[in-house]
């Protein structure tokens, strides 16, 4: 037989039967496909961020579609849209979904914060906070090398005169950040509205507290005396206010000596 | 079957594909950032190698050879080993679920990835029988995986390292991936003077 003949027609032959064999085989080898959890997991937004608690978009979708769970809200970066979505698909009942988004509260920035030592090292947090508590004297505050900045698929938070900042029309209340933080300083605040917030999270005692930055809050309980829904409490020389009860009048704002305690109006972001 | 056992040393040391004959390479700089990501990779390949071997020697032994249509086998392997690991794919999505997780996404990756067309390919070239050829391929197989594990280890230790900025991201991996190819240098003759051969 010609020699080209044969060449052409040996790899046509395996080309055609790996064809219908692979054929045959995903037809006969197919795995039924979970419809509606494919319907679902279109609606989703697909960063895989886990802010809902399964392993991803396709384990939530999966979730939903199976039944284990119900929750149809718990896609924060898809909101309230995406909710509403799952709910006509399931035909679940869709919850009210309070929008939130991150906040870093710390305002040592430069020049406030005092400086304690000088560091070389890794530029990451989580490392720096393995040496004496960090860079500033404050061991409370934000560590400003932006391990949170790299955290966020959004890039929603970017650093500003030595510590971070979440811009709320990027934030998709995620909570990667929150997760990150070394220090914890990152809290979900909730959109819409104005509330009042520590914007510090030191635990130290007054007189310590002034030497180690000029914003920090030193426990003088004159928010919680001011606050007229008793929203504020003191735990360890630090204010906490209960978002729930406060109902952003500002007169804790106006009494607070050290401005820790601030309101803060966060907006939606553009869609 | 000190022969046997020469071969496989040779495969996993002294031949390793990755750091001396520079197989594979982009496998080895793409997944070898965590160690379970580089052993789930490597696990692939091993399956794909020996699969691959097993499938491929028969069809050059009583179809290439035999027609002297051996200038075929590049594209014929190719074309054999992708149907067949497409293959294998859909089989072990139906019948094995969890292994299908757990290598699902780097078996499409290494298809028709150089170190598996390689190690086939080089079987030929030896002239190499079944047998020999099965154990150069797992042993093809474990030696990716050594340098992937080894490799993953290096890559890890770099991540708290102050790199110069110039050096960041890609640059420092190669030249670290360089050294650690340098040091299997040191593996030369070792095969030959611990089985005498």
């Amino acid at each position: 037989m010609n020699p080209i003949l044969l060449a052409v027609l040996s790899v046509s032959v395996i080309g055609i039967l790996a064809a219908v064999g692979l054929t045959v085989a995903s037809k006969v080898f197919a795995v039924p496909v979970d419809e509606k959890a494919e319907e679902i997991r279109a609606c989703l937004p697909g960063a895989n961020c886990g802010a809902c608690g399964f392993s991803g978009c396709d384990g939530y979708a999966a979730a939903l579609s199976k039944g284990e769970t119900t929750e149809t809200t718990l896609c924060a970066p898809g909101g309230q849209d995406v909710a509403e979505q799952i709910g006509e698909i399931t035909g679940l009942a869709v919850g009210n979904m309070i929008p939130v988004a991150a906040v870093v509260l710390c305002q040592g920035h430069n020049d406030n914060a005092v400086i304690k030592l000088e560091y070389q090292g890794v530029q990451s947090c989580r490392m720096a906070a393995q040496i004496f508590g960090g860079p500033k004297e404050c061991i409370y505050g934000c560590i400003g090398f932006g391990d949170c900045v790299a955290a966020c698929d959004y890039n929603a938070i970017h650093l500003c005169n030595g510590i971070a900042r979440v811009d709320p029309h990027l934030c998709r209340a995620c909570r990667k950040c929150v997760k990150t933080c070394p220090k914890g300083l990152i809290e979900m605040l909730p959109l819409e509205g104005t509330e009042a917030a520590v914007l510090c999270k030191n635990h130290d005692k007054g007189a310590v507290t002034r030497k180690e930055c000029k914003t920090g809050c030193i426990g003088c309980m004159k928010c919680v005396k001011a606050c007229p829904e008793e929203a504020i409490t003191i735990d360890r020389f630090c204010a906490h206010v209960d978002y729930e009860k406060c109902i952003g009048c500002g007169a804790c704002h106006a009494e607070c000596p050290v401005s820790a305690i601030n309101l803060i109006t966060l907006t939606k972001h553009a869609n | 079957m000190t022969a046997y056992f020469a071969i496989l040393l040779t495969a996993i040391l002294t031949g390793n594909f990755v750091l001396c004959k520079f197989l594979g390479i982009c496998p080895f700089l793409g997944v070898s950032k965590k160690l379970n990501t580089a052993l789930g990779m490597s696990a692939a390949v091993v399956f794909v190698m020996a699969l691959a071997t097993a499938v491929t020697y028969p069809i050059n032994k009583f179809l290439l050879v035999k027609n002297d249509l051996e200038y075929l086998q590049t594209i014929v392997f190719i074309l054999v080993i992708a149907a067949l690991v497409q293959l294998v794919e859909i089989v072990l999505k139906k019948f094995m679920p969890p292994l299908y997780n757990a290598l699902g996404i780097y078996l499409p990756l290494i298809t028709t990835n150089c170190a598996v067309l390689g190690v086939v390919i080089l079987n030929v070239d030896e002239g190499y029988n079944f047998a020999q050829s099965m154990f150069n391929s797992v042993g093809a197989g474990l030696g990716f995986m050594l340098a992937m594990v080894i490799f993953s280890g290096v890559r890890s230790r770099l991540e708290s390292c102050d790199v110069p900025k110039f050096l960041q991201g890609l640059p420092i991996v190669l030249i670290a991936a360089s050294i650690v190819s340098l040091s299997f240098m040191g593996f030369t003759g070792l095969v030959e003077g611990l089985l005498g051969l």
